[in-house]
């Protein structure tokens, strides 16, 4: 049991990322927009973080920080691509997010070759420093990421706004809503929040960037959106869940009671859950109506 | 008077509504592939331009894996050939799974995970079937086939049963496959983390016939199997009753079942079918290039890469068999590349622009719409007066 307890603070490390992800996740999909793209937005924010924090920790304490924004920043503008494609020229929505998944694998070895002259980053001397009680900060973003979500989504006008483009584009567009552009800041969101999570993962669980470093975060956050059903705090619990599941595929040796099972076991876990809850809930409308379906304007 | 006067203004809107140039080549999916492709590599040549590179080392590593002429050197070398056909099996089987079921309009992203069942199966009859020659690496593939099959199936059934979405099921089924695969390859007696003992000859694809024709490369009996598949997905694609109700019901779901056909059932037999070839992908990797079990440490990711393999291809059997090609060369370059400077992974960057500029091409038809109206606009106007 100690050690299950002595485990939180690593399990909060390893769901922070996955909810601030699924967070961006939502949001697209409410707004109508599947981002297919979220594990190589990851990719491309951790590689970001971890570049910007190894070349600015000697210069400055707050590099960290400094790493995070900029990689929220690039995710943001990754993520255009996908915005561009899917929006403005009704694009397969599964097709450009492939797309960017494959250029975020080439692109940031790509460049790691390019500065640091090997297939990783450089690792850098410290990550990010825990708190109280050994609990990472990322664990407070996570928190205030998906609040702040939920408030805005179903508290603000915005949010309502933001969801009936995911329901019934041709009727929010009626009630004079800007499809296109509510849907690309929805897009946009999810994009920084993407990058903003691979930074937090890098910084936290490793010391460098590889194509390891992501190693499906980004695809189970997209199983916690769909887990969740696409409600804050539905994702929220998703996230622990998986969370915990990958945590326990780490730390399994360490727990007597459990050593029996195949670490595999935990790891395939998230998966199975999704793939059952998928098929139990089926016949439920819990998904956004119009979610991957592009908006095309009649008339006009 | 007035019947002819009307039939000029007619054949003046025919004139002035018929297709431009430019409608003409984004109507021809091949120009379309071909444009796409140059694209990606033009811009690949600019990035390693950029970074400072000498981009010549690129399509010289490039010319070496397609004619295996080495021009820094001046030699020849018949493996680099074999190499690259090796390279492009898995990709050409993993393109027609994709293609297969894109035909049938599903998206499946799930080539890698039937490509690791098939892998797996084809591992544990290579280690568990009696080693019967000629008959032991057929039983193999057969397995491979079987197994990939069934995994797709699963897909297109909670698909066709339960609306399940196929593009978060098939991501679903690729880890669970990953880790099944691992762990089931580690419970074999004599496995450790990375490998399983060695397979008997029987099991393996290898053929003395086209190693001593590539100078001893890797190429095997794989070679045949992707060939063939590319002539049965022709064949059922083009030529059978089911290959026509799959295409209607990707062409129109709802016509499709208006007109009798069996949707559900279409939408299960397609992923059926492309878990299958995915299937043997797997097989064609374990038997024809290791000589060993593998416990995969990640994704091989020939079933993504797949996906752009058959994008390329317009799903199309000749198509895919080309793009295959094409993207073969490309990973089978890779070491030749960074021998020369060129960081490996512009090729997945190629690959990946390739994907998105194919996206993209949906935004040509809008443009294209939206001229054709203007044009229409303005012979209203002209008519009206």
């Amino acid at each position: 049991m100690n050690s299950l307890i002595a485990m939180i603070p690593s399990v909060l490390m390893i769901v922070s990322p996955i909810l601030i992800t699924a967070a961006g996740g939502m949001i697209c999909e409410r707004a109508g927009v599947v981002n297919i793209a979220l594990e190589g937005l990851m990719g491309v924010g951790a590689f970001t973080a971890a570049t910007m924090h190894y070349f600015l920790e000697p210069a400055t304490s707050l590099s960290v920080w400094v790493a995070l924004i900029i990689a929220g920043a690039i995710g943001l503008a990754v993520s255009l691509i996908h915005a561009f494609a899917s929006i403005s020229l009704n694009a397969d929505q599964v097709v450009s997010g492939t797309g960017i998944n494959l250029l975020s694998t080439g692109g940031t070895v790509f460049l790691a070759q390019i500065i640091f002259k090997m297939e990783r980053t450089a690792p850098f001397r410290l990550g990010m420093m825990p708190g109280i009680g050994g609990i990472y900060p990322t664990a407070w973003i996570a928190l205030v990421t998906v609040l702040v979500a939920w408030f805005v989504l179903y508290k603000r006008p915005f949010g309502m706004r933001l969801r009936a483009c995911g329901e019934h584009p041709q009727a929010a567009a009626s009630a004079g809503v800007d499809v296109r552009k509510m849907r690309y800041i929805a897009v946009m969101i999810s994009g920084a929040l993407a990058g903003i999570a691979g930074g937090c993962l890098v910084l936290t669980q490793t010391i460098q960037y590889t194509i390891y470093t992501i190693n499906g975060a980004g695809f189970i956050a997209l199983a916690a959106v769909s887990f969740g059903r696409w409600r804050p705090k539905g994702i929220s619990g998703a996230s622990l869940l998986f969370g915990t599941a990958v945590a326990l595929s780490i730390y399994m040796v360490n727990i007597q009671s459990l050593r029996f099972l195949p670490s595999e076991f935990f790891s395939v876990m998230p998966y199975i859950i999704t793939l059952i809850t998928l098929v139990v809930f089926s016949g439920k409308e819990y998904a956004p109506r119009a979610s991957g379906q592009p908006y095309e304007r009649s008339g006009s | 008077m007035s019947d002819t006067k009307n039939r000029t203004k007619v054949d003046a809107i025919q004139k002035t509504g018929s297709a431009s140039r430019l409608e003409k080549l984004f109507a021809d999916q091949k120009a379309v592939s071909i444009s796409v492709v140059l694209l990606g590599f033009i811009c690949g040549t600019l990035l390693i331009l950029l970074v400072g590179r000498n981009p010549a080392g690129m399509y010289s590593a490039m010319l070496q894996t397609l004619t295996g002429f080495d021009i820094t050197r001046g030699s020849w070398n018949a493996r680099y050939i074999g190499e690259w056909l090796t390279a492009s099996i898995p990709l050409i089987l993993c393109g027609l799974s994709m293609g297969f079921a894109a035909r049938t309009g599903l998206f499946n992203i799930g080539a890698e995970g039937q490509y690791i069942v098939g892998l797996t199966a084809a591992q544990f009859i290579a280690l568990y079937f009696p080693p019967v020659p000629g008959l032991h690496w057929i039983v193999a593939i057969a397995a491979a086939g079987l197994a990939g099959a069934l995994w797709g199936g699963i897909v297109g059934w909670l698909k066709a049963k339960f609306a399940v979405s196929e593009v978060v099921a098939t991501i679903m089924l690729n880890y669970i496959a990953f880790f099944f695969s691992r762990w089931s390859s580690m419970l074999i007696p004599g496995s450790n983390t990375y490998k399983t003992p060695n397979f008997p000859d029987t099991a393996r694809l290898s053929s003395p016939l086209l190693e001593q024709l590539t100078n001893g490369s890797r190429l095997n009996l794989g070679l045949w199997i992707a060939l063939l598949s590319c002539v049965v997905y022709w064949f059922v694609i083009e030529k059978t009753r089911l290959g026509f109700e799959l295409r209607a019901t990707g062409l129109n779901r709802d016509a499709a079942r208006y007109a009798g056909i069996r949707v559900t059932r279409s939408i299960t037999t397609s992923m059926l079918m492309a878990g299958m070839f995915a299937g043997f992908a797997g097989a064609a990797v374990a038997l024809g290039s290791f000589s060993y079990g593998r416990v995969l440490g990640g994704y091989d990711n020939y079933g993504f890469n797949g996906i752009a393999v058959a994008l390329v291809g317009n799903n199309s059997a000749g198509g895919t068999l080309i793009s295959g090609l094409l993207f073969g060369m490309l990973a089978s370059a890779q070491p030749l590349m960074q021998s020369r400077q060129i960081p490996k992974e512009i090729t997945l960057i190629i690959s990946g622009l390739v994907v998105v500029f194919i996206s993209l091409r949906s935004g040509v038809k809008l443009f294209l719409d939206w001229k054709a109206k203007k044009v229409a606009q303005t012979q209203k106007a002209a008519l009206d007066e």
